[in-house]
């Protein structure tokens, strides 16, 4: 299924200054669906080509970094849980740079 | 504004927002935990902001004022909010932008390109200062000098004492500053790290400076970060976002991922962390120092010389060491030449200070 992924409030740095991504991903081997926490490491691994630490800690985003799919705050969708469908829109917005 | 797309969603049910039970929610506010939509939070974002501004008095009508505009999140919201609140509730208020060139390449001239885009949006007059026209030094003729050890701490003393002197140019009342929630509870933590009493003490105050030239005030003091960057973020708003090139910022930034980490599991941390800064009492017999202005330059200092005076001369001289960290090389720490300095022994509080942009 094909998402679109922005970075932004400095996150795009991280991802060689690219704040637009179109991609294609598949849930993982054997799962029936596609889930935040599938995305985010997808992006770790196939994205992020430096200073990871300013976007994961742990297996979730850097405390700091706000998740909204579809324009909707991730925490109201659960989370690491929120099921991705095809043609969805995630931003990730870092709030950690200067003001 | 340009709304962006919403597409119908499965996700979170399709919550309806509990201000207005109409329409979905976008957005949880770490506040209060309500969900409401986005219509709802602008409404609320920005009336709270009305209420802070009125319930402690920080304008006045027909007085000029001065928002710091470093073309970062916070500073564009609260140019964008202040314009809209002074039209919207008759503040009858004369705003202006205010901002400090450092004269860091890369950096600054990328930022105050965004700011000079700001002016025409918002329809603020602005205002920009330079540490070259200030000083004769940029930041990055410093760093030339100094190398990349105590850099903030330049940046920092002379960025306070900019933002004044563009503040008297521009003959303002007060200078508006964007430092939010968050900010505040950080800098608290930061002044108890440090046992930097005379800072913690005023650091949680709305107002500061009433008793020196140009008072300032933070009308985001309650403000959450997300939700100004989630504000930023819907309404579509133009601001820059990258650090800046010279900053480690290594002690501030565990404070700050301290903050952060308490508060995805519990939001309110900072809210309370605020009222914990505001809430303590200095015991009496803690000496704070003294106000008194700078013999050279006549700024507020609590010196002989002020802080920038003694760092200027440090560069002037080739001796950027100058009044930092405790050596007693610094002009405020020669013996000879006044008893009660050497007492006092007065670079304390700036030693180790990292990225001062956010000074209070």
């Amino acid at each position: 299924m094909q998402l679109t992924l922005e970075f932004g409030g400095g996150l795009e740095l991280l991802c060689e200054s690219v704040k637009i991504h179109k991609v294609n991903v598949d849930p993982p081997n054997g799962a029936e669906k596609f889930i935040m926490k599938d995305l985010l490491s997808w992006v770790h691994t196939n994205l992020i080509k430096e200073r990871p630490e300013m976007f994961m800690k742990g297996d979730s985003v850097r405390p700091g970094v706000l998740v909204l799919v579809n324009d909707c705050d991730w925490e109201l969708s659960g989370q690491l849980d929120t099921t991705l469908e095809d043609k969805d829109v995630v931003v990730f917005i870092s709030t950690l740079h200067g003001g | 504004m340009e709304e962006a797309v919403t597409k119908p969603t499965k996700k979170g049910g399709g919550r309806l927002c509990c201000i207005c039970n109409k329409r979905r929610a976008a957005l949880k506010r770490p506040k209060t935990l309500e969900q409401i939509c986005r219509e709802c939070f602008y409404e609320v974002f920005e009336e709270e902001i009305h209420r802070v501004i009125v319930d402690n008095q920080l304008f006045k009508s027909g007085e000029r004022i001065a928002i710091g505009a470093s073309g970062g999140k916070d500073s564009t919201v609260l140019a964008c909010v202040l314009a809209e609140l002074n039209r919207r509730h008759n503040y009858g208020l004369d705003l202006f932008l205010l901002s400090v060139d450092e004269g860091i390449t890369g950096y600054r001239d990328d930022s105050l390109e965004t700011v000079k885009r700001n002016e025409v949006q918002y329809g603020l007059p602005l205002k920009i200062v330079s540490y070259k026209d200030l000083y004769g030094w940029t930041m990055d003729e410093i760093v030339k000098m100094i190398g990349l050890k105590n850099n903030c701490t330049f940046c920092g003393v002379f960025r306070r004492q900019a933002l004044d002197r563009g503040a008297s140019l521009l003959k303002v009342d007060k200078v508006a500053t964007g430092h939010n929630a968050d900010d505040i509870a950080e800098t608290v933590l930061l002044n108890i790290l440090r046992g930097d009493i005379a800072r913690l003490s005023r650091c949680t105050s709305i107002v500061t400076g009433e008793d020196g030239p140009i008072p300032r005030c933070k009308p985001f003091k309650y403000t959450y970060e997300k939700e100004i960057v989630m504000y930023a973020y819907f309404k579509r708003l133009d601001y820059f976002s990258t650090e800046c090139i010279y900053s480690p910022n290594a002690y501030r930034g565990f404070a700050r991922e301290f903050i952060k980490d308490l508060e995805r599991i519990r939001p309110r941390a900072i809210l309370d962390i605020i009222k914990s800064g505001e809430d303590f009492r200095i015991s009496t017999s803690t000496k704070m120092p003294e106000q008194g202005t700078c013999e050279r330059c006549g700024y507020i200092s609590s010196q002989k010389w002020c802080k920038a005076c003694v760092l200027l001369e440090g560069l002037n001289r080739g001796l950027p060491k100058m009044g930092i960290g405790r050596s007693s090389r610094g002009l405020n720490n020669d013996p000879k030449k006044d008893k009660d300095m050497k007492q006092r022994n007065g670079t304390k509080s700036i030693e180790n200070k990292q990225c001062g942009s956010l000074d209070f």
